[in-house]
């Protein structure tokens, strides 16, 4: 998730519009090799996804006797029942602290930035934008190490807020640039009916700025969210007490612990998926355009 | 008189500072934690590289060595080599696919619509999920192999060095392909209609249409998806780290697990920061070369008469 130059577009909702235009009606016409070449690839995604959640609905003994893709014979919610009494619960609070406590501020103060960058003048604002700019081309993870050690010297290692501070600012570079390119399109008239209201800059920004950048504040949001709370390597490396353990270090270290019981490694697979997923239910397309925000052509 | 308009020229004056004064302040908090944990840690890798640590006593002067030892480290070359190798391969692999698929999902018909949902799934699972369950799916005697009774898909997958590279490889595009069709959907549904259109009167077929309009249409999203899969490449790590922990042997380690195993396992973070450097630089300069490969006629002519 490092880089783009691009720009993106200028609206919200880059993947879901003009439903039908374009391709539509040319691929109208039945079009064999393609949908059969759509089918298999729908099973090379869900054999995979369909084992998982099969699998963490069988006894261990159900494991080694049955088929591997057929239903459960005895179906169980034992593997559910042992993993949320390893501590999931904690586990689970934990990744909701660091990813609210992360994307929260990033987008609030990626916002504040975005708006002071658009709004204002001066070679100060303009290096800043440069800077943060320049900050997507470069592969922030490559720059564990001295994080690691910022992180000690500032007495922070192993606690919740040293996951929270580097993740805030790995996500600025890409909020800014996608919250700046939608501030930028709010019609100037709009300002300045504001300030001949007699609204300040501070009352502009939360008055008008924000409610009308609101699509791409979620998008942005849920793109930051997705990473923090799927992201491995920080936690990996900036923690180590297992009370606090995100979802994907529990993960792992569960893997290691049950390493032979592979119904309940699988059952915590799924649970940890599960929030993401009913999210997926709930709103597919905010989540989906939070995915590719800033990437469109 | 003069009073007033000295005072309407201050009260400009004022103003005008008082709004880049007043707005330049609202930058700090990003630029704040930008400066300490993005840009200082850039320094810092540098400066590492060039010191003695083992991650937890003191830091001291090292001059050239770690650049020296790493440089005649043959685990390097070799670091440095399967990252190529990942990263070509799985770009041969994804970028064909993730296109054909975004082209097929970006249709209007409704299976297509629905498949799309399902397409996007792995998506949602995290790194460490995905190696996981894949782990348990390639087990010979309880994975995919029994359970299709394919006997050829019992194979020793990760104990092996060529096979293990090539699940590593496979895992990477089953888990990337779903966020790169999503970028090429987008990139088609932005097409006009009017181009395909065109080419039906000129008699043009579906295969035509898809090689003289599709692609020629899609060069910026490929460029775009290429750099993300080309410099996303160079971080891999989560789903190797716990599919194979660069094994077996080290056929599976590549530079961004190089770093992490020197530093953190063998306690040698001035090493380790060699290879942060060389994985910096590599993204930078791979990230520079393909904006420029795509970014001089951005507006060129393609859209010509439209």
């Amino acid at each position: 998730m490092t880089t783009t130059l691009s720009k993106p577009a200028p609206t919200g909702t880059q993947a879901s519009p003009q439903r039908g235009s374009g391709m539509g009606r040319r691929l109208r016409k039945l079009n064999l090799p393609a949908g059969a070449a759509g089918w298999i690839w729908l099973a090379v995604i869900i054999i995979p996804i369909y084992y998982i959640a099969v699998t963490s609905f069988k006894s261990q003994a159900g494991y080694f006797s049955q088929n591997p893709l057929a239903l459960p014979a005895h179906p169980t919610l034992e593997n559910y029942r042992m993993v949320l009494a390893n501590d999931f619960g904690r586990y689970f609070l934990n990744s909701v602290i660091v990813t609210v406590g992360s994307t929260v501020p990033a987008v609030a103060f990626s916002f504040m930035a975005s708006f002071a960058i658009v709004r204002g003048r001066g070679k100060f604002l303009k290096g800043v934008n440069a800077l943060f700019l320049m900050g997507l081309a470069i592969p922030l993870q490559a720059t564990i190490i001295p994080v690691y050690l910022l992180i000690i010297k500032m007495h922070l290692y192993d606690s919740l807020l040293a996951l929270v501070l580097p993740s805030i600012a790995f996500a600025i570079p890409l909020t800014v640039l996608i919250l700046s390119n939608f501030i930028r399109d709010v019609p100037n008239e709009l300002f300045e009916s504001m300030r001949l209201d007699g609204c300040s800059e501070w009352q502009t920004m939360w008055r008008l700025a924000l409610p009308l950048t609101k699509p791409a504040i979620v998008t942005v949001a849920i793109y930051n969210g997705l990473g923090v709370w799927n992201g491995f390597l920080l936690p990996l490396i900036l923690t180590q007490s297992p009370e606090l353990r995100v979802l994907p270090l529990a993960l792992w270290s569960f893997q290691g612990q049950y390493s032979v019981n592979i119904p309940a490694v699988l059952a915590s697979v799924v649970l940890t998926t599960l929030p993401i997923l009913v999210l997926y239910i709930l709103g597919r397309r905010q989540l989906l355009s939070g995915l590719t925000a800033g990437f469109s052509k | 008189m003069t009073a007033t308009t000295s005072l309407s020229a201050l009260g400009t004056g004022a103003q005008s500072k008082g709004k880049t004064g007043s707005l330049a302040w609202l930058v700090l908090p990003a630029l704040a934690l930008f400066l300490l944990f993005a840009i200082a840690p850039l320094a810092g890798v540098l400066l590492l590289s060039f010191a003695n640590w083992d991650g937890i006593g003191s830091i001291s002067f090292a001059g050239a060595a770690n650049w020296l030892r790493t440089f005649a480290d043959p685990m390097m070359y070799h670091a440095l080599g399967l990252t190529f190798i990942i990263m070509a391969v799985s770009w041969l692999i994804q970028t064909p696919i993730s296109l054909l698929l975004g082209v097929f999902s970006a249709g209007s018909q409704k299976y297509r619509a629905l498949l799309a949902v399902l397409y996007f799934l792995p998506l949602l699972l995290s790194s460490a999920a995905i190696a996981i369950a894949y782990k348990s799916l390639l087990d010979p005697n309880f994975g995919l192999a029994a359970g299709l009774h394919l006997p050829i898909l019992a194979q020793d997958w990760l104990g092996q060095p060529q096979l293990a590279l090539g699940v590593v490889i496979f895992v990477v595009s089953w888990q990337f392909i779903p966020f790169h069709t999503l970028i090429y959907q987008g990139g088609v549904r932005q097409i006009p209609r009017q181009l395909y259109e065109a080419a039906e009167i000129d008699g043009a077929g579906r295969f035509k249409q898809f090689v003289y309009i599709t692609v020629p249409q899609l060069k910026y999203t490929i460029i775009t998806s290429s750099t993300l899969m080309v410099v996303g490449a160079l971080t891999y790590f989560d789903m190797i780290f716990v599919l194979t922990n660069g094994g077996p042997g080290n056929a599976t380690r590549n530079l961004a697990l190089d770093m992490y195993l020197t530093g953190f396992k063998a306690n040698q973070m001035g090493q380790a920061s060699v290879t942060a450097v060389i994985l910096v630089a590599l993204g930078l300069g791979l990230a520079l070369l393909l904006q420029r490969l795509g970014g001089k006629d951005k507006n060129g002519s393609q859209l010509e008469g439209l």
